[in-house]
């Protein structure tokens, strides 16, 4: 077997944990000629809209980016379904060359008149400010000829990373936040963001707030409607989920409409009861409120900590390797793993800001492998140095585990699985009971080779 | 709360697609980059690099990860701001350096994405000026294919990525008689492109198969770790092209293109050129054996006159399940082409045909195909996406659908059972096992429709018949 190398310009966004000193650079473009996990801008943009089911999504480019992201995320829509098709300009040579706007406006008219949508958002791709469209100007005409709001999200795919495509989407959002009616809601209430509804999680989670008497006003965006983000400034506090896709909204809500918000994460028993707790403690002038949230995780833990014993048992001292896209869904998985016996061995997340990657190595046992923006051939690399006995990431991820036959876990936006919450954990909890645990790893060759087998030289 | 298989059914057939002129809906087509790496997937020790943005490596990625459940490593030159300001030019050179390190391959499969094209990079001349500045020994060849995705579909990047391949690497290297043979097998599954292979080396041919991902795309667990799959079509093989006695290239609608892989070796170095359709079938296989054996100078081994036979004795079991049903068939223009030869000769009538492949050449092709009495009936969609499909299936309401995963939503709103057949197969196990070539691959595909057939009838009477 032949060493693994680590591309120089790579070595400084790779650090393993009690080697000093700590200098983790991150929020840097990718280096070229790597094969990065991540995305582009347009692609951060996508996730964060995806799931508003009643608005149309119009991606004006070439037809790449709106065929790889038809219908390919768990996000659940209690009735519209809208989000679920995939519209796009399919420019041609001849847009190319003449410019792409006509047929934007003809596309977005056409649409607007088939579905009905709420709003629409135009998702710039590379090429549009290249060919010089003007995607500002045709959303103005065509929300005004056609009565609904249209707006542009500028995201352009090679302008900054995924970080910027969130910020772009979050621009969009805030031109529809503050346009709705908010008289109805109770003084006692909160916006939920960055939770995507993925297997329904943020159905789980509305139902958790609702139990201890607090108003969700609006969920951004799973399962999302236009008309509650059009009225999300009358609510009291923003929940703000995963590290970096909606923090830029709830920053924007702040200094506009003064409403402040906390960061939460619904990943693991701990992390989703802090985040109960902690929307308590800010209505802590309503005394049931605590109580109401006391008796709730009370029971909800209750219900799946028996279980949960016996799955810890099997797992018991396992390894496991987090590559995941979100810097504060790796902390969550950390302490969620340790519930279940495991350590984290390899850590790392593809947009991790400095602040993240410093919470991360407190975090983290001595000897953990911490990685910004890696590629398949270091992720391989730890995975084997480390003796990982699971990795949890995405659909990128998999083959990794599966050809060095380490059980996986889909922790991204495609799983059909809620994880999150309390009832999540318990899905959590058996998706790896059921990967570490499969007799099929007894025949894996990688496994079955002793100690020098699981070595790089 | 969490959505019960009830609430599912609500919500699939609660969008009531409705066809517009401007828009692409669902579509029917990948962009040109796909076909572009998934050819430098087949060639042995290669690595795929797009020049572009982040996305369009990782967006290819995932959905070909998804069909393939292998590793799929496609580097990317990530474009910057900077970058589509000033040009890729230093990006494609620092890429090209940093794959030769970390991966050390035997080839780089350069493909452009529409940034880089719009930009007007000029990749050939960056290609020129950072191999001029290599020694001869460190560097491995370079490819370069132009894939705009605003012209054409994924396989117009996919057969120019072939085309480019043997246009860089093939010479004529021998002065002695032609031998062997080029086979140019189109985008097959894994599984068609070992059949292909075997059925070669049977009539004692060399073969060089581009791509063959046979291996780096189907392969087993590993035992040590691989920067690159093991398996692909070798340069050095790809570099004796023109020594074959013939090359055979696969596709009905290919075979209308003028400039082909097969097409260029021809007039470079007199490499005859046989062009057939896809293997489907039995006059389809009859005729790709035939060549074989043309080629060869050797008959038809036994093993596929067997084949043959208990292929003839499948059909004639099971003729009544299939004969005057109607079918929809949507998929590349070389796959429908393929399938509708092999349902036209079990009396399936394929009642709509839709691609999102525009080459223009679809319909005339299926017109030589189907028998004259059927055509009335026949749609033909050619550069259709889902929703002009989908509307067009639900007027003709056809029988079985045949085609990807991604027709399932059609499938589900009208309640018309669907045989997955082609690229990608996201919702099943095992498209890269799937066969739909020679004798084998027909018996195949004709159980599975046979079966769906049976299926839904059996399902369908209230007797609950154990016994069909």
């Amino acid at each position: 077997m032949s060493s693994i190398p680590i591309l120089k310009q790579r070595e400084k966004q790779i650090h393993e944990t009690g080697a000093a000193p700590y200098e983790m650079t991150c929020d840097k473009q990718s280096l070229a000629g790597s094969v990065s996990q991540r995305a582009c801008v347009f692609c951060g943009s996508r996730v964060v809209l995806y799931p508003i089911a009643d608005a149309l999504h119009l991606v004006h480019g070439p037809i790449g980016c709106a065929a790889y992201t038809w219908d390919i995320r768990g996000a659940l829509s209690s009735d519209a379904q809208l989000h679920r098709m995939s519209f796009s300009t399919d420019l041609q040579e001849k847009e190319v060359i003449f410019g792409g706007e006509k047929k934007l406006y003809q596309a977005l008219c056409e649409l607007i008149d088939a579905y009905n949508p709420k709003a629409a958002f135009v998702y710039s791709t590379c090429i549009v400010g290249i060919i010089g469209d003007d995607v500002a100007a045709v959303c103005r005409r065509v929300s005004r000829e056609r009565g609904i709001p249209v707006l542009p999200v500028h995201s352009e795919g090679f302008k900054g990373t995924k970080k910027d495509g969130y910020k772009a989407a979050c621009d969009a959002l805030f031109q529809l936040v503050g346009t709705g009616d908010t008289r109805d809601i109770a003084p006692v209430s909160i916006n939920i963001l960055g939770e995507f509804n993925i297997g329904g999680e943020a159905w789980l989670i509305r139902d958790y707030y609702q139990r201890m008497g607090v108003q969700v006003v609006s969920v951004l965006t799973g399962d999302g409607r236009v008309d509650d983000i059009r009225r999300a400034h009358g609510a009291c506090l923003n929940v703000v989920q995963c590290s970096g896709a909606m923090t830029f909204l709830a920053e924007m809500m702040k200094a506009k409409y003064g409403i402040p918000y906390i960061r939460a994460s619904y990943f693991g028993i701990e992390d989703m009861a802090k985040a109960l707790y902690d929307v308590a403690v800010h209505f802590s002038s309503e005394a049931a409120i605590q109580q109401r949230t006391e008796t709730l995780v009370r029971d909800q833990v209750n219900a799946i900590v028996p279980e949960l014993k016996c799955i810890r048992a099997d797992l018991e001292g396992k390894r496991a390797a987090v590559y995941v896209g979100g810097a504060f869904k790796v902390f969550s998985l950390i302490k969620a793993l340790r519930h279940l016996g495991m350590r984290v061995v390899v850590a790392g997340s593809q947009t991790g800001n400095a602040d993240d990657y410093a919470t991360l190595r407190d975090l983290c046992d001595p000897g953990t492998v911490i990685l910004d923006d890696a590629n398949p051939l270091e992720l391989s690399r730890f995975v084997i140095e480390k003796q990982a006995d699971l990795f949890i990431g995405g659909v990128k991820e998999r083959p990794i585990a599966y050809k060095l036959g380490v059980g996986f876990c889909d922790h991204n936006h495609e799983r059909k699985t809620p994880l999150a919450g309390f009832e999540g954990m318990l899905h959590f909890a058996r998706e790896i009971h059921t990967t570490v645990t499969s007799p099929v790893w007894q025949f894996v060759p990688f496994r079955n080779q002793g100690d020098t087998g699981r070595t790089v030289p | 709360m969490t959505a019960s298989e009830n609430n599912v059914e609500y919500t699939l057939k609660q969008i009531e697609i409705t066809p517009t002129v401007s828009a692409a809906q669902n579509a029917c087509k990948l962009c040109a980059p796909l076909g572009a790496a998934l050819v430098y997937k087949g060639i042995r020790g290669a690595v795929p690099l797009l020049h572009g943005s982040q996305g369009c490596s990782t967006y290819i990625r995932r959905y070909l990860i998804s069909h393939y459940k292998e590793p799929v490593d496609i580097a990317c030159s990530n474009f910057g701001e900077q970058t589509a300001v000033f040009g890729g030019a230093v990006n494609l050179k620092l890429a090209l350096e940093n794959i030769c390190r970390q991966y050390e391959p035997s080839l780089i499969g350069v493909a452009t994405t529409c940034l880089s094209e719009t930009i007007g990079d000029d990749v050939p001349m960056f290609i020129k000026q950072y191999l001029a500045g290599q020694t001869a020994a460190s560097v491995p060849p370079i490819v370069h294919t132009s894939t705009p995705s605003y012209q054409g579909s994924h396989m117009e990047g996919f057969h120019r990525a072939v085309l480019a391949t043997v246009a860089t690497l093939a010479a004529r290297q021998k002065e002695t008689e032609a031998a062997g043979v080029n086979l140019f097998p189109g985008m097959l599954s894994p599984a068609d492109i070992r059949h292909l292979k075997e059925m070669t080396a049977a009539f004692g041919l060399a073969a060089m198969v581009l791509p063959d991902y046979s291996q780096t795309l189907d392969g087993g667990l590993w035992e040590s770790y691989h920067r690159i799959p093991a398996g692909g079509t070798p340069v050095d093989a790809i570099a004796h092209a023109g020594d074959a006695a013939a090359s055979i290239e696969l596709g009905h609608a290919l075979a209308h293109v003028a400039e082909t892989a097969a097409a260029l070796l021809d007039e470079r170095f007199g490499v005859r050129a046989v062009r057939l359709g896809f293997p489907m079938g039995i006059r389809h296989t009859d005729a790709f054996l035939q060549a074989l054996s043309a080629v060869s100078g050797r008959p038809v081994p036994t093993v596929y006159r067997e084949q043959r036979g208990r292929l003839l004795d499948t059909l004639v079991d099971g003729h009544k399940h299939v004969n005057n049903i109607r079918a929809a068939v949507y998929g590349e223009e070389d796959l429908v082409a393929g399938i509708v030869a092999f349902l036209t000769e079990i009396g399936i009538h394929p009642v709509v045909c839709g691609s999102g492949g525009h080459s223009r050449h679809l319909t005339g092709v299926l017109e030589d195909l189907v028998p004259a009495s059927w055509r009335a009936e026949m749609t033909v969609l050619e550069g259709a996406d889902f929703t002009a499909i989908e509307t067009a299936v639900a007027k003709a309401q056809p029988d079985l659908i045949i085609g990807q995963s991604k027709g399932y939503a059609m499938s589900r709103r009208l309640s018309i059972p669907l045989v997955r057949v082609g690229f990608p197969i996201h919702d099943r196990m095992g498209g890269s096992r799937l066969l739909h070539v020679g004798y084998e691959g027909a018996m195949a595909l004709f159980d599975r429709i046979a079966n769906a057939l049976i299926e839904q009838r059996q399902d369908g009477s209230e007797v609950g018949y154990t016994y069909m």
